[in-house]
């Protein structure tokens, strides 16, 4: 059975666990995935953004020529006889681990929580150092790419690395906008906003 | 100097430059190397100039301040020629004593000559002594003989006449098959065949096409790649050129670091140089093929050294890799097929077009040929920058060029590759210099830093510290690398405090694989590799270690 109803979809095929789908070459396993609802799990992935690959929860093997290998399903461009699995042990593996990676930063989290469910993962395995944000970024590129306003970036790099508001443009930007609030898989924007808030105001009064 | 036009006006320049120089006139190369340049060499250099001054002899002695002799253990070094005679650890209060007694005197000072510490027997010349005698110096030879901000010196060693043969006697596609031949490796850490990466940029589609020169060289305790850039710019400008006539490139970047002023300022200098003879430019030679280039520095991170990072960074955004499903050779800045090669790789081009690949692959291993660079560090006799033959066996680079193990210890482990690469025990220094052999110990040769390790070293000290290292310069953005750096450091962190818990060792071995095969860059898929490395050959000091604790 070949799943793929939209014609102009027709150039390659592809397996994905197992099922033969259709696709157009350029896309990415996940819109392939999502087109035929076969589910991926993803983090950091939107719609209205670029992709960007860091969470990695959308890890999936590929099969390329006989070699197998893991891959960002997000990012990954498909192409011709291609062989996905979205579920191996290797594959739950590492999802779990980021999973529990995760969960030591943002223990709270619902869509974490119900992944961890999944996956098994457990959510005490590494200590508690509740930074909250996870860096999935979709704050961060939502407000750059969608409302071209650049109000939230990141600071810092490697294990340091955090998001953080401008107060200044925040001042100006946010308070009719928001629409980061409901995107952020943890409450650490709302609290960082207003942490923001409060600067911005104490220096309005000083 | 009038721009040079042609192949034949080149030749003439070349004699007309070997014409006036007299090889029996003495000259005195001073290595003013980053090693030797922070141990007071600017002093020095002042003291020959003043004293050349004194003796009257500005018309009878060149002097030539040049880039790093390698031997950096025993700098500031000072070569006389035509007699070779080498000085090491020459002090400004030695200078008049070498310009009366051996220059002008001819007869060796005793004193500042080479003493081999266990004979006691001493070597004048350059030539017979250990370090030197058993390397290879196809590359880093020239060094010695070239003031780096001399174009005519490295044209008076045959400088570009490589690039003269490939454009007026080969075809872009002969040029390519040639390194083909070769089999020129990439000498910045993956081994992948030159050749091929240029053929992929020079096949893919668009007539925009970039070359690129890697010159970040952030791979802890390496440091050959500056110290030939510094004081060989052109051979890596003369290799860079005949890169983008074969792709067909007419823009190239040279990518270096912010730290190195030197380096950034001899690169300068040689590309303005080679603008004015004509070997950049319009129609260069007069061939009618266009190429210019330009300088980037970093900003400061070990990531920004890695390709795709590296090629964002020229474009002006923040240097965060970007996966490589699309290859760079394809797809890089601004989205155009883009060449990178490192430094080295680009150095070892000239000498193949001029050689052929013939004879280029009469040098190494069966599938690792020519020669490479290497610096040796740690606990090492002669730390300094070596080149050897492929093939040459860890052994004779640790005791034959690098003199052993200081303060009689033995000898534990040379790590290769520096945070991405990985151990070999004492037991294993027989294996040959080789791309596949040594990757299959899990220590590929990386980029070429060898960190010597005594008896007294704790292996999971030396993991934590290029875990805490990566730390910092990786990029922070995907989960594998920045989450799997940070726990498996903890973990090591309490094992060295004593703390550790029973499966620990399966854990980290856990988190290193998932940290391998998940994350997005090469950064991160191999900063496991040292601490796995470590694990296979020492795990006894991680179980003992745990052991402690219970």
């Amino acid at each position: 059975m070949i799943i793929g109803t939209d014609k102009t979809m027709s150039d390659i095929i592809i397996e994905i666990d197992g099922k033969e789908v259709k696709a157009k070459e350029g896309m990415t396993i996940l819109q392939v995935a999502q087109k035929v609802d076969i589910y991926i799990p993803t983090l950091c992935y939107h719609e209205k953004l670029e992709p960007y690959g860091g969470c990695r929860i959308c890890t999936v093997e590929v099969e390329v020529r006989g070699w197998s290998k893991l891959v960002a399903a997000c990012l990954y461009p498909v192409e011709k006889d291609l062989i996905v699995r979205t579920r191996t042990d290797k594959v739950d593996m590492v999802r779990k681990v980021i999973l529990e990676f995760l969960l030591a930063h943002a223990p709270n989290s619902p869509q974490l929580q119900e992944l961890a469910q999944e996956y098994g993962a457990d959510p005490d395995r590494f200590d508690k150092e509740s930074s909250f944000c996870i860096l999935c970024g979709l704050c961060v590129r939502y407000c750059a790419e969608v409302k071209k306003k650049h109000v939230v970036g990141y600071v810092d790099s490697g294990a340091k690395r955090e998001i953080s508001f401008i107060p200044e443009i925040a001042a100006q930007e946010c308070a009719d906008c928001k629409e980061c609030f409901p995107l952020c898989p943890t409450s650490y924007l709302q609290a960082a906003y207003v942490l923001t808030e409060s600067f911005t105001i104490a220096k309005d009064s000083s | 100097m009038p721009r040079i036009n042609s192949a034949s006006e080149l030749e003439e320049l070349r004699k007309s430059i070997l014409s006036a120089r007299d090889p029996v006139k003495p000259a005195i190369a001073i290595c003013a190397g980053m090693d030797c340049h922070d141990i007071s060499n600017g002093s020095l250099i002042s003291a020959f100039e003043a004293e050349i001054n004194n003796q009257d002899l500005k018309t009878k002695v060149d002097i030539r301040a040049t880039g790093c002799h390698g031997y950096c253990e025993k700098g500031p070094m000072v070569v006389i020629y035509p007699e070779e005679i080498c000085y090491m650890q020459v002090k400004p209060e030695d200078v008049p004593e070498i310009i009366s007694q051996t220059v002008m005197g001819k007869t060796v000072i005793d004193r500042l000559v080479y003493t081999d510490p266990e004979s006691g027997k001493s070597a004048a010349h350059l030539s017979e002594i250990p370090f030197y005698q058993n390397q290879m110096r196809h590359i880093f030879g020239h060094n010695p003989n070239i003031d780096p901000q001399s174009i005519d010196d490295y044209l008076a060693l045959g400088g570009y006449a490589a690039l003269s043969k490939a454009f007026f006697k080969m075809s872009p596609e002969q040029v390519l098959e040639e390194i083909k031949k070769a089999n020129l490796r990439g000498r910045g850490g993956g081994g992948f065949p030159a050749g091929r990466k240029w053929e992929t940029a020079r096949n893919a589609s668009g007539t925009e096409k970039y070359v690129i020169v890697n010159a970040h060289e952030g791979e802890l305790g390496a440091f050959m790649d500056r110290a030939l850039f510094t004081g060989n710019p052109h051979i890596v400008l003369e290799g860079l050129i005949i890169g983008a006539y074969a792709v067909g490139s007419h823009r190239g970047f040279i990518y270096t670091r912010h730290d190195t002023p030197l380096l950034k300022s001899n690169i300068d200098r040689a590309v303005v140089k080679a603008e004015d003879y004509g070997f950049l430019g319009e129609n260069i030679l007069g061939s009618g093929f266009d190429f210019k280039v330009e300088v980037h520095l970093d900003i400061g991170i070990f990531v920004s050294g890695e390709s795709s990072a590296l090629m964002k960074s020229i474009e002006g955004n923040p240097p965060e890799p970007r996966p490589k499903y699309i290859r760079t050779s394809v797809s890089g800045i601004w989205g155009k097929p883009s060449c990178l090669n490192n430094v080295e790789t680009w150095a070892n081009v000239p000498m193949i077009i001029n050689q052929g690949a013939k004879k280029y692959t009469s040098i190494g291993t069966d599938k690792s040929k020519g020669t490479k660079l290497v610096s040796l560090s740690g606990n090492i006799v002669n730390k300094g920058v070596a080149e050897v033959p492929f093939g040459t066996t860890i052994r004779e680079i640790v005791f034959g060029i690098g003199g052993g193990v200081p303060n009689g210890k033995k000898l534990k482990a040379v790590h290769f590759g520096g945070p991405m690469g990985g151990s070999i025990p004492e037991s294993l220094i027989d294996t040959p210099l080789d791309f596949d052999e040594l990757d299959k110990l899990g220590a590929p040769i990386g980029a070429g830093s060898m960190l010597v390790l005594d008896e007294d070293t704790k292996m999971i000290d030396i993991a934590r510290y290029f875990l805490n290292y990566l730390t910092n310069e990786s990029c922070g953005k995907c989960v594998p690398c920045r989450e799997g750096i940070r726990q498996m450091l903890k973990i090591l962190n309490n094992m060295s405090k004593g703390k550790s818990k029973e499966g620990d060792i399966a854990l980290l071995e856990e988190i290193a694989e998932v940290t391998g095969t998940a994350s997005l860059c090469a950064l991160g898929k191999t900063a496991a590799d040292p601490l796995l490395s470590m694990l296979r050959y020492f795990r006894e000091e991680f179980e003992a270690a745990i052991k402690q604790t219970e």
